[in-house]
């Protein structure tokens, strides 16, 4: 039984077990240090001390209420106006949890892709444009060159390069979300945030997402929220178990889902809670 | 005890108290719904057959009515036709609905995007009040407040009287201004949130946001409120009467006395006998102004659909 109140017994396994990733070749992109959120005076992550790894995936696993989705929403500052957050969050060397950071310049290199397709209603080309005309790019064969770069990234190029003037609307769910990560890496982000972007889609819809996401992997830093335990350990390289706003375990994948250390971990990942 | 499929089914059968209420809520209902249409056709039919009387009993040309610029109903011109010319009004009325709407338009979506985007809780706590408070003040202390303040002020910048279509305009603008802020908040309320959120990840200021994603994502419901705006404007009578000057000739600047449709329609429909050709022609004017009503009800409907299907 995986009950709210159930913390490890003492002396058996660890309460909480972090290992940051260290690997030479991956250096890290991007940390938190001291973080706390707060919705009012309630406080939702307290102990979220996490270093994610470069050009590697790096999976937010936990119950809904765990923490992960407010956790990677403060990551790139969307939770500005509903959350108080508190702490350090260095992206290479620089605190961007400062209040003088300017957040728009901040959010072009930390992207986010959300749980729902969210893609507005203009066409295709226009929806993957929309971010580089607001910096000023206005040349068209720029513009032709990155619409065509980014959908080819999010492996879309080939189902729409024919009706880029159709409304993104009128795509598929698993369609829209890939265009919507076109859209995020339109700007060349350095890191990829993405909340649950599998969660509305079918099966075959994810299997392509998590193929166009193992393919960025080379370009971007990826965290991913996840409900899927199966996609986590398909995809990711780090897994991090969120409970009750902490961070409680922190590994490789395979080390969370073959060796978990602390026993909620392992009730989860087992499917040990119902 | 089991019972027998007979009984069963006769207590099946039997009209049981919660049905009979059903029945009563139904016919409840829709008697409602018959008196409402029945008394809106008896509207539409009444004016039309009034309206129309102009034409047929009176045999005054439609189009000498729509385009003349003459109105005298009791008076003849040189070839013994009645002086029934509408244009001035029809303009006036136009004039003044379409300046108050450009003027109010502005304000009225300002607003609601500071109310909506830019301090929702400030917005809601002051704003939302005020908004409902400008809606229940009647059009008659519109009026007063604009003879008594706006006509001397127009009077003592641009000369003349004072009354006229800018007066006129400067009293609508401020009636129309609650309807058009509360529409517009409503059309920016019902635009998703995730537009928003997808705009500012991706690197949009709340200003860029606002603009490019959140009042385009709105515009149906923008035109939709500027266009209800403007029928309330059209189908004003008391406040404009008071400060237009009420004088039937073709507006030549903002500040001459002018006269639209409803104020031509309040100030004469008490001195005109029932049947006669002055009475007719005020109906005519009643009709004129009923087709455009629904003439700005289907375009609210049009710009409503073409929403619906982006």
């Amino acid at each position: 039984m995986f009950m709210s109140s159930d913390i490890a017994k003492p002396g058996t396994t660890p309460e909480r077990h972090i290992v940051q990733p260290t690997d030479a070749q991956h250096p890290t992109v991007l940390s938190t240090e001291g973080l706390h959120v707060f919705y009012g005076d309630k406080e939702a992550i307290y102990e979220g001390d996490l270093k994610f790894a470069r050009n590697q995936i790096t999976a937010l696993i936990g119950a809904s209420g765990s923490g992960k989705s407010t956790f990677l929403r403060s990551l790139n500052r969307m939770n500005d106006r509903i959350a108080t957050v508190k702490g350090r969050i260095m992206y290479r060397g620089v605190d961007i949890n400062q209040p003088d950071i300017d957040v728009y310049e901040m959010r072009r290199r930390i992207g986010m892709v959300f749980q729902r397709p969210n893609p507005f209603a203009k066409s295709i080309y226009d929806n993957i444009a929309f971010a580089l005309r607001l910096r000023g790019v206005t040349a068209k064969n720029k513009l032709d060159e990155i619409v065509e770069t980014s959908l080819r990234q999010a492996a879309l190029w080939d189902q729409v390069k024919d009706e880029l003037d159709k409304s993104a609307l009128a795509l598929s769910g698993g369609q829209a979300q890939r265009l919507c990560i076109a859209r995020a890496i339109a700007v060349k982000p350095d890191v990829l945030l993405l909340d649950e972007p599998a969660s509305a889609l079918d099966p075959v819809s994810t299997s392509q997402l998590e193929d166009t996401l193992l393919k960025l992997k080379q370009h971007y830093t990826i965290i991913i929220v996840t409900h899927n335990m199966q996609q986590a350990a398909r995809i990711s390289e780090y897994t991090a178990f969120f409970n009750q706003g902490r961070v409680l375990e922190y590994d490789t994948t395979s080390q969370i889902f073959t060796n978990p250390q602390v026993q909620v971990t392992s009730d989860y990942v087992s499917g040990n809670f119902g | 005890m089991t019972k027998s499929p007979e009984q069963l089914e006769q207590e099946l059968k039997r009209r049981s108290k919660a049905a009979k209420l059903e029945i009563w809520g139904r016919v409840v209902s829709f008697s409602a719904l018959i008196l409402i249409v029945a008394v809106v056709v008896a509207i539409i039919g009444f004016v039309a057959s009034k309206g129309l009387a102009t034409f047929t009993t009176n045999h005054v040309n439609l189009w000498d009515f729509l385009s003349g610029k003459n109105w005298n109903p009791s008076l003849t011109d040189a070839h013994g036709k009645p002086e029934v010319g509408a244009l001035s009004m029809i303009v006036g009325s136009f004039l003044i609905t379409v300046l108050s709407a450009i003027v109010a338009t502005p304000f009225a979506i300002g607003t609601a995007v500071f109310m909506n985007e830019i301090s929702p809780n400030r917005g809601a706590k002051i704003l939302q009040p005020v908004t409902e408070l400008l809606v229940g003040i009647p059009s008659v202390v519109y009026g007063f407040i604009g003879l008594s303040v706006v006509v001397p002020f127009t009077r003592s910048v641009f000369g003349g009287s004072g009354f006229g279509i800018l007066s006129g305009t400067c009293v609508l603008f401020v009636m129309i201004l609650p309807t058009v802020t509360s529409m517009s908040a409503d059309a920016l309320r019902a635009v998703p949130r995730y537009y928003r959120e997808a705009s500012l990840a991706l690197g949009a200021t709340q200003w860029q946001t606002i603009y490019k994603v959140v009042l385009r994502a709105a515009t149906p419901g923008l035109m939709t409120a500027v266009v209800f705006g403007m029928a309330r404007a059209f189908g004003e009578a008391l406040a404009v009467q008071m400060v237009i000057g009420n004088a039937a000739l073709m507006p030549h600047s903002l500040v001459d006395p002018a006269a639209t449709l409803t104020s031509v329609l309040t100030t004469g429909i008490g001195n005109t006998v029932m049947g006669s050709l002055q009475n007719n022609a005020l109906w005519s004017l009643a009709l004129v102004l009923l087709l455009m009503s629904l003439v700005f009800n289907l375009i609210i409907r049009l710009i409503g659909r073409k929403g619906r299907l982006q």
